[in-house]
């Protein structure tokens, strides 16, 4: 108990001296995972709707695997990327395994999937009706597909939510394909278990904090968002 | 010209033609109603006609132009709307959803405004403009879902049962807003319903669809007086209907023998063909069987009243005289005779209240 104690006290210093380094890595943090977060919407969303607003064979068979690749183990996706990223691998020319880079690649392949489902799973909510409602007003198809979006977007705030908070937290793939560098890919997750295995608990709390609080401001303000649409 | 014609259209589902209709031509400002039972093809037909289900084979012309050949099926749906029996509103404000195919048409804001609170007015609906569409009730979302649907002054109006949903007050009052502004603005609108009496409250034209087919396509006058077959006798209110055989023609009236009672009807057809008599329960009066009956009518039958079903203003009377027989009586008039089941009652009906089908 002690230990926690003294952690927790040694955190708050930590914290409230504005510790460079601890900054870095924070910044570091938001900035790959929102990226991440950010790639990942524009794809899990445009193919999310492509799925849900389309039949064709096979569907219920993707529909399927995109649920399933919702739960995708970061490691599992780390050992992936790297092969891919890899000197010798299919985009080894790209020079950015242990870069910020590959783990901005690695997230977005988390997240992704996310999106996708939820998306698949709002646009599939709204009436089939609504889509032959907003075609009769005379909408072209795509007034009619952005439409829909704007009906679901409670739910698409969720699949940000979903998806930011997947990757964010996640730690596999970004000590495999970020290498945890000093000042180059260390992000809070990977610098926590870092820490915890030297023994440094006080650090390695202080940026457990800093990992929670991060995580809740940016699903406060999207759950602002969300409620807020939820009374218009 | 007519606005709208559809040739030999068929459509199937799963191997079954579940629409099959050979020529359909609605003209501009007509008011048209659409009628059947559940499953009869209404809603496919409306679909069909506006291109929003696609998978069909055959023509639709929108004034002489083939949809899909000499405009696109998107040129043609800007000229129509629709009114579905949820009223599907988005969830903005009123007024954000009236002004939805305005925006689609990028109309700017200041005619937007305009347009709307226009057709906000049409509708008696100014003072839920700024309301949140989830909040309203259901007639007036369904006011909401009208309005909509006016703003883009269609040339067509399509509306697939937009009342079914609604309680009696308030589809009264919508009914007779839409009809004013349907006149109003020289609308054509397509209207299927399986309730008649809202078909005829609004229409001037009646088409009869059973099974995917037009089975009558008339006035509602004649729709509803002389309906061709027996699906359309008994979907026009026609309660007693009855299959017979002409056992004697003497020159305008004739005698038709069914269940084993000899019935005289007004008509010209000859000894020994088959017809089917339809009897509206309007026309049927009821008398007590002690009193003599001195009477124009042609036909008088004493039964045994089977079951009494009550309603706001009059009774549904059940009577077996060796066919059945449905009559409707007011409430003051069943307490004067003192109906009750198992009673013996005299009903007679005039030999032209008689509407005969040949078969």
């Amino acid at each position: 108990m002690d230990l926690i104690k003294e952690g927790i006290l040694k955190a708050i210093k930590l914290l409230i001296s504005l510790d460079r380094e601890i900054i870095d890595i924070t910044f570091l943090s938001f900035k790959v995972s929102g990226i991440a977060t950010f790639i990942s919407v524009i794809i899990g969303v445009s193919a999310g709707t492509l799925i849900a607003l389309n039949e064709f064979p096979g569907k219920r068979i993707l529909v399927s695997l995109v649920n399933t690749a919702m739960g995708l183990p970061p490691v599992v996706v780390g050992l992936f990327v790297t092969i891919f990223l890899w000197r010798n691998g299919p985009l080894g020319f790209l020079g950015i395994l242990y870069t910020p880079y590959a783990i901005i690649v690695a997230q977005s392949v988390i997240a992704t999937p996310i999106v996708t489902g939820i998306t698949v799973a709002a646009i599939q909510q709204i009436p089939k009706k609504m889509r032959l409602q907003i075609l009769s007003l005379g909408a072209s198809r795509m007034q009619m597909v952005w439409m829909l979006l704007k009906e679901a977007r409670l739910s698409l705030l969720a699949a940000v939510m979903a998806g930011f908070g997947g990757v964010i937290s996640e730690i596999g793939a970004s000590i495999m394909v970020g290498g945890n560098i000093k000042g180059y890919t260390r992000v809070l997750t990977t610098a926590t278990v870092m820490e915890t295995s030297k023994g440094n608990f006080d650090v390695a709390i202080a940026l457990s904090i800093i990992l929670l609080l991060l995580a809740y401001f940016i699903n406060l303000i999207l759950t602002h968002m969300q409620q807020r649409g939820h009374r218009r | 010209m007519p606005v709208i014609e559809a040739k030999d259209i068929s459509v199937n589902r799963k191997e079954q033609k579940i629409l099959n209709i050979f020529n359909m031509r609605i003209k501009e400002g007509e008011v048209v109603s659409l009628i059947g039972p559940n499953g009869a093809g209404k809603s496919t037909l409306l679909m069909t006609l506006s291109c929003l289900y696609r998978k069909f084979s055959g023509k639709i012309l929108f004034k002489g132009l083939e949809v899909g050949k000499d405009i696109t099926p998107f040129e043609y749906r800007r000229n129509i709307s629709m009114v579905f029996q949820e009223p599907l509103l988005f969830n903005t404000t009123v007024f954000e959803n009236v002004a939805s195919g305005l925006k689609f048409r990028r109309f700017n804001r200041k005619e937007r405004r305009k347009i709307v609170y226009e057709n906000l007015e049409r509708f008696g609906i100014t003072h839920l403009s700024n309301r949140l569409a989830r909040t309203i009730s259901g007639g007036e979302a369904q006011r909401v879902s009208l309005a909509r649907a006016f703003t883009i002054r269609p040339n067509i109006i399509f509306l697939d049962e937009p009342f079914s949903s609604l309680d009696k007050p308030t589809k009264d009052g919508l009914m007779e807003d839409l009809g004013r502004n349907i006149r109003d603005l020289k609308i054509t609108a397509i209207f299927a319903t399986h309730d008649r009496d809202e078909a005829l409250r609004l229409s001037e034209r009646v088409i009869v669809l059973n099974q995917g087919e037009i089975v009558q396509d008339g006035s509602p006058n004649d729709v509803m007086n002389y309906p061709c077959n027996e699906f359309v006798a008994s979907f026009s209110g026609m309660e007693t209907i009855l299959s017979g055989t002409v056992v004697k023609n003497e020159g305008g009236i004739i005698t038709v023998l069914a269940s084993g009672e000899y019935i005289d009807v007004a008509g010209d057809i000859a000894a020994g063909k088959k017809v089917i008599l339809c009897i509206k329960p309007e026309d049927i009066v009821l008398y007590p069987v002690s009193q003599k009956l001195k009477s124009s009518a042609r036909n008088t039958f004493t039964g045994t009243i089977t079951r009494i079903v009550p309603s706001r203003f009059y009774q549904k009377i059940y009577i077996n005289c060796g066919f059945p027989l449905v009559a409707y009586i007011t409430n003051s008039s069943a307490m004067t005779l003192e109906i009750a089941e198992g009673i013996k009652i005299r009903a007679s009906f005039k030999a032209t209240s008689v509407h005969l089908i040949k078969q």
